[in-house]
């Protein structure tokens, strides 16, 4: 297996006037393909780390290497070529003055030839399903849409990893499956690594690999189903709540872990 | 006191001068009576944000009416019409942490009651009261609103709304990007504040959940249109229509038709919340 991204030993503190740490030894790596879904409460340090990873924040101590390329001040612009990034609030990015110059622009920055980059503008909107609006201006857009433009603009980029930062609390419940199917699907065609920090749990569930971060400091990672079991702090799937509750309630469900499959079965019992 | 809304035929859209694109809003016709709970669903694009904008007279209908209360907006208003609009519908948008902007939480929080007249020492008492209702203590009213972290901020921007005392609260997701349980800890802190004041609220979200657990009525949206009004059980009971719009079911209910389709078990009532199907299950005995 390639390794992708490793992250080793990450400390880093926003105000040097506190004793805790906003980050501190924080480890782990990520496989080529793999998706990694990193969740905790707000506050635990999960967007900091994102911006550790793109480096938009130095660290204290550690070292973060993509690629086998270890990020420095000088690596730095390399590793983002890498990186696809999308922020929580998308109105926070956008500079084009239409849909498609936003989409654009992160390929111009790449001197990209006019006809490779019309393909990929017209590939990523397409993904993103919002080809109609190409010619909207972003900022008229709806919060959602404007969620898409900019998931959009990172995927043109055809990076190797894209990194979300819960791209994807401001879209309806259909758009959010359609997109976490695209990105499933790229994930096995382009071989794309993802790391999405999110707080929905369907997000979650189909990622390969859990991170679990408190304060800081990652307390646990495991596939989704080891996590939903063992961190009871975090809302698991509707399935694994019922048998939750129903047990609270002296039924007599099995004690393991149940996907919603799982459940049914035994409701047909 | 509680405020009525009704909605006669708006249509309205971004664009300024002559040059007309299709209409943002088109013939939006809505009544919400006093009191009530409403969620606004619908796809992203289809006018749930430029709906609330209307309500507090932020965006103008080009055609049409929006009655607020005694208030009526409409294409060409006098001035003093929003000013009035304004002081009673309290607007929480998208990411209302965004603008925070004092030097402390307390000056960001009297901020908006002082604009309407309220004086510095009421304010002050103002906002210890609301910096309470929203579970802060009270000594992050000296700190500034930059030194808190997410969940604080939106709290923090809520409060600023609710020191205004409106009659109705306009909520633009207020969950987005909180953790599940501060998510619930808002909403919750809402719906207490909306029984209190007897206020009538209206809230966007995509969460179907929070549609089941918090709301009496559900207005569904598309196309700028109003396609839907309904009370809220009502709304969860017609499978085959929530298909055709493509809208979510809540967890609960969405288990109980696939319990109901495997065992052939028809359980005694439309469940809306996990509490309502553990009690069904347990009813008719198949768990």
């Amino acid at each position: 297996m390639v390794q992708q991204l490793e992250v080793e030993n990450l400390t880093f503190q926003h105000d040097q006037r506190l004793n805790s740490k906003t980050l501190s030894n924080v480890s782990f790596t990520v496989q080529k393909g793999e998706w990694l879904a990193i969740i905790g409460h707000n506050g635990s340090g999960k967007s900091t780390l994102a911006q550790l990873l793109v480096g938009l924040l130095v660290p204290e101590n550690g070292q973060i290497s993509a690629d086998g390329l270890i990020m420095t001040e000088d690596t730095k612009w390399e590793i983002r070529r890498k990186i696809g990034l999308v922020f929580q609030n998308p109105e926070n990015q956008f500079i084009g003055s239409t849909v498609q110059d936003d989409v654009a622009f992160g390929l111009e920055n790449l001197n990209m030839s006019y006809n490779e980059m019309k393909i990929r503008v017209d590939e990523a909107l397409e993904m993103v399903n919002m080809t109609r609006f190409r010619f909207h201006e972003p900022t008229n857009l709806s919060g959602g849409q404007m969620q898409r433009v900019a998931i959009a603009g990172a995927l043109a980029l055809k990076p190797s990893i894209l990194l979300l930062d819960e791209a994807f609390v401001m879209l309806d419940p259909l758009s959010r499956k359609d997109l976490l199917e695209t990105l499933e699907n790229l994930k096995i065609t382009e071989d794309l690594t993802i790391i999405s920090i999110t707080h929905d749990v369907n997000e979650t569930a189909v990622s390969d690999r859990v991170l679990v971060m408190e304060s800081g400091e990652v307390v646990n990672s495991g596939s989704p189903e080891e996590i939903f079991l063992a961190e009871q702090a975090i809302d698991p799937p509707f399935a694994e709540q019922l048998r939750r509750d129903l047990m609270a309630k002296g039924r007599s469900v099995p004690e393991t872990y149940m996907t919603e499959r799982e459940m049914l079965g035994w409701l047909c019992k | 006191m509680a405020m009525q809304v009704k909605f006669h035929n708006v249509a309205a859209d971004y664009k300024l001068g002559p040059i007309r694109q299709s209409f943002v809003l088109q013939s939006v016709n809505l009544a919400i009576s006093s009191g009530t709970f409403s969620a606004v669903i619908g796809p992203t694009g289809s006018g749930k944000s430029s709906l609330l904008k209307v309500l507090n007279g932020l965006l103008v209908p080009k055609q049409g009416q929006a009655h607020i209360g005694d208030q009526v907006i409409e294409k060409e208003n006098d001035k003093h019409v929003y000013k009035e609009v304004r002081k009673r519908v309290g607007m929480v948008f998208q990411f209302p942490e965004s603008q925070l902007f004092a030097e402390t939480v307390l000056q960001d929080i009297c901020f908006g009651p002082i604009n309407f007249g309220v004086p510095f020492e009421e304010a002050k008492k103002l906002a210890s009261d609301v910096i309470e209702q929203v579970g802060l203590e009270q000594d992050i009213l000296t700190k500034s609103p930059f030194s808190l972290s997410g969940g604080q901020k939106r709290r923090v921007a809520i409060a600023g709304i609710l020191a205004m005392n409106p009659d109705i609260l306009v909520l633009d997701e207020p969950g987005a990007g909180l953790d599940p349980k501060g998510k619930a800890e808002i909403m919750s802190l809402i719906l207490n504040w909306h029984r209190k004041k007897e206020m009538t609220t209206l809230l966007v979200t995509h969460d179907m959940e929070d549609v089941a657990h918090y709301a009496d009525e559900v207005i569904v949206m598309e196309n700028g249109s109003v396609v839907m009004h309904e009370e809220v059980r009502d709304f969860f009971s017609d499978d085959q229509r929530l298909e055709k719009w493509s809208l979510e079911l809540p967890n609960a209910r969405r288990f109980q038709l696939k319990v109901e389709q495997d065992t052939g078990v028809k359980l005694p009532n439309i469940c809306l919340t996990k509490n309502e199907l553990v009690e069904a299950l347990i009813k008719v005995g198949l768990a």
